[in-house]
């Protein structure tokens, strides 16, 4: 490679990551135009994206390990370094997250019109913290971002947020915070125990046996208590629907399609990659935990009078499939798993678009205050069934790939497993059509939504992307999963050695 | 002998006193109904002295006086830290005697008088003359305490703390009369040689014991914190500030000397279970207070006893982190006081929680100002707050003291809500119809402010420095 070549390579990550924050520090400077913050941000979330494409173009496919690496001390005692670096996993869902983003910007154009400025200040911060949580090598770093991302999401939901927002915001804050605080204390002790908060020392200092078995069991359930909080797997759940529902659009994109994938990466980046024994230990109840997430998810959406709960509620149901194919410690599963995160992410993002959208025309969420939406509104009604197609998990669209791998990593784990998720399929596809059916099909009932205008450009040039991105990931998952695929055989390396142990 | 350097080792002193006493005359000459800004910025230009001179003074690290004094890496952080609040007090005084109408020159004196025996205290190593220090420093804060002289709760917070006060050097200087019993010298580095050849008696362990309880009221430790509520709520709006952090980083500088430089046994178990109460009583007390002097001061509690955590923690690694968590806590104390004080009015009318509903809103940049001081008292990266936990638990757990800090953690997770009530407050919540209007903030006070708002995130993102320079002072203590 030709020096000019590294030399980007090594910065490619810091800038991706800190082009919308020098954004939000420079829109603070903005003289107050409501206009001029929406293009500024529209422009700063698409550079950003631009920049991250170079991610997937330049990534060596087939590689193990850690690319596009920086690494510089930053503080000396206590010895913390400025690492960053992705492999196939966190590479797409770095992408996921700057895709997302000029999104966000677009749907909140004329929804948010109080503090426009202070809104899209938040947002670029947000931004900023997500990638972080995702491109750093380095666990205090890791933290610093992961807390960083606390900060903007809950005043996004306090202050721009629905009716009850402030007690969604704090109901958010205090779950996510009280947890993180155990994983900062893991990660703490196992500074204290290895001197270095690199994730690869780490690692090295786990698998030499350097950290007892006893502590590297509360290490790991610290870990797992923050991650099992931000997925949320059941029973900790009960923030989400909150939070999801009392949050503005563009938040609930952001908080669905990135801020819980968090949870599930840190799950296969450090409960998975730095514990692997304890992960195979504890696996039964998490699954257990997970089959749980999935049907409870489905059967309360299935009986949500309210469109945004009903969309909140099945992303519990969602994640918890990637939780199960995590700790199903296949090759499928895992992949699946990952698949399953960047699939979600592009459909419940949507459907959150699409869902706001109806609430800017009518400022209601109730079902039953819609019906025969298809007539009025024949584009909309058009997106809305692409997207709902694919978080249903039909063939062809993103939603199928990722479902049909994780229950496929499910079976060969265990048949109960995937016999039991199976269900989760049907399901969605039970709570999704009757909804679909309720809102578009029928006659109009009510006069005011006879006259709904259909989608304007703005929302169109919104929600184009993300119904190619469903068709494109049903169509081509290879594109995806040869980065993927193996990131995921080097986390399950040590795990499949594990069982050559056990099985000899 | 004394010698001329032996002067250099006392600068930051002499000039602080230089510049009060010079306050204290022209606060004589001026009319009665001159303002008194000229002699803050004296004052103030005192303060930038006292740096500069910490600075200088700095390249000249040895014993002056009969080794009375020890200027080493150790009393020049703390002097620069004091030198430094002292002068952010002043700044943000300005504003404060003007709207209170309180004309009183010798406000500024008393603080830079203060601030001499705060100085005094962590480069003194002999136990005399740091209970002479403590009394100079104790006085002057007794009297800012009461200046609010209209208001009964100031003067109830002055008679309090000064009754209490007392007491509690008593305490002080009964531990250091059985020192002297016990060993046989009052010199810091003397008991160490006694101690270590092992003549020391059971009354060693009482003078410990009483030393830790005249110090364990001065930075408002459990169970020995009841004063503060009440004097805090009373005292004006900055010197609260003052006193919440310049003298208790004083004092704990005392005490990491008597702990650590002089060896000094069985202090170990009172360490931890003070600090387990502080931590525990302060939070949960400051949860139910509906008045942000309180809430702070309640908060303050809670932070000696992370700082005390550090102290029952392994020797080099936990003095570098109690010194990083004393200079974290200042700014952000000081700056969230200075907040309070702008924000409080004439007659401090305004300082309920409920006063601050839609302060986002009626004023974003002090809004936003106070913001970045509660995320650091949570705790929250790219604050110094964050830092500062970070290194406390680190040399904790690194010692160990699991239990400690589990109780920690959870106490910072329950201290996350009432500091998050205030933001949520500001940004969250509509103002009262009755609002009080927010003044604009005057220029000393902005500087204050945005000296804070560096300084705590200067620790947050950059600590490399300060943590070298505060470990260098660690080793030089336990030598």
């Amino acid at each position: 490679m030709n020096p000019h070549g590294a030399a980007i390579n090594s910065a490619i990550l810091t800038l991706v990551t800190f082009v919308p924050l020098a954004g939000a520090l420079l829109l603070m400077l903005f003289p107050r135009k409501d206009d001029l913050a929406r293009w500024f941000a529209l422009i700063v979330t698409l550079l950003a994206f631009i920049f991250s494409l170079h991610l997937p173009l330049h990534f060596i496919r087939g590689a193990s390990g850690f690319q596009y690496e920086i690494n510089i001390q930053w503080v000396t005692s206590p010895n913390i370094h400025y690492h960053l670096g992705i492999d196939g996993i966190s590479m797409w869902l770095v992408v996921l997250t700057t895709f997302l983003s000029p999104l966000c910007v677009l749907i909140s154009w004329k929804s948010v019109h109080e503090r426009v400025k202070e809104f899209f200040i938040l947002m670029l911060m947000l931004e900023t913290a997500l990638i972080g949580v995702f491109v750093s090598l380095d666990l205090f770093l890791f933290y610093f971002f992961w807390e960083a991302s606390l900060i903007p999401m809950a005043l996004i939901i306090g202050i721009f947020g629905h009716k009850r927002r402030v007690y969604a915001a704090v109901k958010f804050f205090l779950f996510t915070m009280i947890a993180s605080a155990f994983m900062l204390a893991a990660i703490i002790w196992l500074y204290a125990h290895t001197g270095s908060f690199e994730y690869a020392a780490i690692q090295a200092a786990v698998q030499r046996g350097q950290i007892g078995w006893e502590a590297g069991l509360w290490c790991f359930l610290g870990f797992f208590l923050a991650f099992a909080v931000k997925v949320p797997i059941f029973p900790l759940h009960t923030w989400l629907p909150d939070a999801h529902f009392e949050a503005p659009t563009a938040g609930s994109v952001l908080l669905a399609g990135v801020l819980l994938k968090m949870g599930t990466y840190g799950l296969l980046r450090f409960n998975l990659g730095l514990f692997p024994e304890h992960a195979r230990e504890n696996a039964p109840w998490i699954i257990t935990l997970a089959i749980i997430g999935i049907i409870y998810g489905a059967l309360v959406a299935m009986v949500q009078p309210n469109l945004k709960k009903l969309v909140a509620y099945s992303s519990v149901s969602h994640l918890g499939f990637v939780v199960l194919g995590i700790f199903s410690f296949t090759q499928a599963g895992v992949n699946g798993a990952v698949y399953q995160m960047l699939a979600h992410g592009v459909s419940t993002g949507a459907l959150f678009m699409l869902v706001g959208i109806l609430y800017e025309r009518r400022h209601t969420f109730e079902i039953s205050e819609f019906g025969g939406l298809a007539t009025p509104m024949p584009v909309y009604a058009t997106f809305f069934m692409i997207i709902t197609l694919s978080s249903m998990g039909l063939p062809l669209l993103n939603g199928f790939v990722g479902e049909f791998l994780v229950l496929s990593g499910a079976f060969q784990a265990k048949a109960v497993y995937g016999i039991l998720a199976a269900t989760g399929v049907i399901w969605s596809a039970c709570y999704l059509l009757w909804m679909y059916q309720r809102v578009f099909f029928g006659k109009v009932k009510k006069d005011v939504n006879a006259t709904l205008p259909d989608v304007s450009t703005r929302e169109r040039i919104a929600l184009w992307p993300t119904a190619l991105a469903a068709l494109a990931m049903g169509v081509a998952p290879l594109v995806w999963l040869n980065a993927i695929g193996p990131a995921v055989r080097a986390v399950l390396a040590p795990l499949a050695q594990m069982a050559e142990v056990l099985a000899r | 002998m004394i010698q001329a350097v032996d002067y250099i080792r006392v600068l930051p002193e002499i000039v602080l006193t230089l510049f009060g006493v010079a306050v204290m005359m022209a606060e004589a000459a001026l009319p009665p109904r001159a303002s008194r800004r000229p002699l803050g910025w004296l004052a103030f230009i005192g303060t930038l002295a006292a740096l500069v001179a910490t600075i200088y003074q700095a390249r000249f690290p040895g014993t002056a006086f009969f080794d009375m004094v020890r200027v080493d890496s150790f009393s020049i952080f703390f002097h620069f830290l004091i030198a430094f609040i002292a002068a952010l007090v002043v700044l943000a005084s300005f504003e404060y005697l003007d709207t209170q109408r309180i004309r009183g020159g010798e406000y500024y004196g008393l603080i830079l008088f203060g601030a001499v025996g705060m100085v005094l205290m962590s480069s003194a190593v002999e136990l005399v003359l740091i209970f002479i220090a403590l009394e100079i420093s104790s006085i002057s804060t007794y009297v800012l305490a009461g200046f609010r002289r209209r208001a009964p709760s100031s003067i109830e917070s002055s008679v309090k703390y000064f009754l209490l006060g007392s007491f509690a050097t008593a305490f002080f200087l009964y531990g250091v009369a059985l020192m002297f019993g016990a060993t046989g010298t009052t010199r810091v580095y003397m008991i160490a040689d006694a101690i270590q050849s092992g003549q020391h008696s059971a009354m060693v362990f009482m003078a410990v014991a009483l030393m830790f309880v005249g110090i364990g009221f001065k930075v408002a430790a459990a169970p020995f914190h009841v004063w503060t509520p009440d004097v805090y709520e009373g005292a004006p709006a900055p010197i609260v500030g003052l006193m919440s952090t310049a003298p208790k980083a004083a004092a704990f500088a005392v005490l990491l000397r008597i702990f650590f430089a002089a060896a000094t046994p069985g202090w170990f178990w009172p360490v931890w279970i003070s600090a387990a109460l502080s931590m525990t009583l302060g939070n949960i007390s400051a949860l139910v207070q509906d008045n942000v002097k309180r809430l702070l001061a309640y908060s303050s509690i809670a932070h000696a006893g992370y700082l005390l955590v550090a102290f029952a923690a392994a020797r080099d690694i936990g003095i570098s982190a109690a010194m990083f968590y004393t200079a974290a806590y200042a700014f952000m104390n000081v700056g969230a006081f200075a907040v309070v004080s702008h924000f409080a009015a004439a007659g401090e009318r305004y300082v309920t929680l409920e006063d601050y509903a839609g302060l986002g809103r009626r004023s974003p940049l002090l809004a936003a100002t106070l913001t970045v001081f509660l995320l650091s008292l949570i705790g929250i990266p790219i604050t110094g707050g964050f830092f500062a936990k970070l290194c406390v638990f680190s040399a904790a757990l690194q010692s160990n003291l699991v239990w400690l800090v589990i109780i920690a953690v959870v106490n910072s997770a329950i201290a996350a809500y009432y500091y998050l009530r205030i933001i949520v407050l500001m940004y969250m919540r509509d103002p009262r119809q009755s609002a009080p209007p927010v003044e604009s903030v005057s220029i000393p006070l902005k500087i204050a402010l945005v000296l804070s708002v560096v300084a705590t995130i200067y620790l947050g993102v950059l600590p490399g420095r300060v943590l070298e320079y505060a470990s260098r002072g660690a080793a030089l203590l336990v030598r």
